[in-house]
């Protein structure tokens, strides 16, 4: 029987929470890697038992993790993200150059046909592959050795290239999210890069529609349907129909555009999620609501889900990694909250119950769906 | 033999129980002791001392005979009873909250 696999990153540490085909009973393994903040862990769809883990502290640095059973043993692999050559600075929040510094891994996208090769998008904004399970790391710098790089600026959370999405048509081609650069795209196989921001506007920078400098919180793609890009910024929810040569914003009825985390239903391309969130500065679901919309018009016209969220006094973030879809008809969406729940849906969204109330605040959420 | 003493996180990674005892070839110095650690146990490499700067993770001390060998230039003998294996080479994990 089929089942789902949710790998939780948190702040303490990473759970493995596991059902079958009905998502209705979940066993709870964790906490791996106790004590350590867990950003991303992510694993290959050309091996599903074959797991990533971005594992880091401020007391010991950067490690990564690798699982081969599902995630039942760990080895830790390669940890050393050295950038390409000598750096440069970038901006700081000061406008004054400030070197590159690799900090922490926040995302590790596996490639999609190659169980060998994973993405590991770093802040420092930058992009590493590698070929070998983890092992060893090499910058694909041309990113970062765009005309604009000297001038990014990091976003209050720290310049952290967030996003990674490979384009299953197109082998040769990328895009990335870095806050607050923007979305960039290769279509040479990360060798060159160039920014694909065209229609967003951002009122926080000098010039609201430049070319870089926009403060993109994420990036979804439907794998069927690739050209078509839906974005939650800052502010705005926006939608490219050109694989991010203009974009048009999508926000329509939402209680606000604000929010972190954007996907697409696994079997309806115009299927979206967000959740809206109150800013400047509360970051919290507007009225302590918790409330994720749904569009299935690929936009602007927008359905508040309910059932089962909570519906008062709740204060808690949903953050950009952490929500995430199965492939399972229906299709289970999931999205854990600094609250330190997990909500999952096995009915796209119409009804919602915790697999879990009381972990730590949880940093991202990945579903695979096993055979 | 020296004898170094691990903080929890890093006896987990390294799988190691209790003190780790190394053969360290050179004269004893903070630098030969972490070159020796990391030697024996590679995926400790880069969660003391940065990988490329070589300098000290900011949180993270070192401690032996009752002193703070922190600061100490990375090619100074270490104490004799550490380098003799008396006393331990103590990598801490600095005292904070969150």
């Amino acid at each position: 029987m089929s089942g789902v696999r949710v790998l939780v990153g948190t702040r303490k540490g990473a759970f493995v929470l596991t059902a079958d085909g009905t998502r209705a009973d979940w066993d709870v393994s964790g906490p791996h890697f106790a004590g350590w903040e867990i950003y991303h862990v992510k694993g290959s769809p050309a091996d599903p038992a074959r797991l990533f883990a971005s594992q880091s502290s401020s007391w010991f640095g950067q490690l990564i993790q690798r699982s081969d059973d599902g995630g039942a043993t760990w080895q830790p692999v390669g940890n050393e993200f050295r950038y390409d050559g000598v750096p440069g600075t970038h901006q700081w929040y000061d406008g004054t150059p400030h070197p590159w510094e690799f900090a922490r891994v926040w995302h590790l996208e596996p490639s999609l046909t190659d169980p060998d090769t994973v993405y590991a998008g770093v802040e420092d904004a930058g992009l590493f592959r590698s070929v070998d399970g983890g092992q060893q790391w090499q910058e694909l710098s041309g990113l970062r050795r765009h005309d604009s790089g000297s001038a990014w600026q990091p976003g209050a959370g720290g310049m952290c290239l967030h996003t990674i999405l490979q384009d299953p048509s197109r082998p040769e081609r990328m895009f990335v999210a870095i806050s607050a650069a923007g979305a960039f795209r290769t279509d040479d196989a990360g060798t060159t890069w160039r920014p694909v921001n065209r229609g967003l506007q951002s009122n926080g920078i000098p010039d609201a529609d430049a070319e870089v400098g926009h403060c993109v919180h994420r990036i979804a793609m439907h794998p069927a349907r690739p050209d078509v890009l839906f974005m939650q910024k800052h502010w705005d929810v926006l939608r490219s129909d050109d694989a991010g040569e203009s974009w048009h914003e999508v926000s329509g009825n939402l209680p606000t555009d604000f929010g972190f985390p954007i996907d697409v239903h696994a079997h309806e391309p115009d299927t979206v999620y967000v959740v809206p969130i109150k800013s400047d500065s509360e970051h919290y679901p507007p009225d302590g609501r918790l409330r994720v919309y749904r569009s299935r018009t690929g936009g602007d016209e927008w359905e508040a889900l309910t059932t089962g969220l909570p519906q008062r006094n709740c204060y808690v973030n949903v953050l950009r990694d952490a929500m995430a879809v199965d492939s399972l008809d229906s299709c289970g969406v999931y999205f854990g909250t600094t609250g330190g729940q997990v909500y999952a849906s096995a009915n796209a969204g119409d009804s919602w119950a915790p697999i879990v109330r009381d972990l730590p605040p949880v940093l991202s959420v990945e579903v695979q769906t096993l055979p | 033999m020296i004898r170094v003493v691990l903080p929890a996180h890093l006896r987990t990674l390294a799988r190691v129980d209790g003190e780790v005892q190394l053969d360290v070839a050179g004269p004893a110095t903070q630098r030969e002791v972490l070159d020796a650690l990391e030697a024996d146990f590679p995926m400790l490499r880069g969660t003391m001392r940065d990988h490329v700067t070589q300098q000290r993770r900011a949180f993270v001390r070192f401690f032996a005979c009752e002193q703070d060998l922190s600061n100490e230039p990375p090619d100074a003998p270490l104490p004799a009873a550490v380098a003799l294996g008396a006393e331990p080479f103590v990598v801490v994990g600095a005292m904070a909250g969150g």
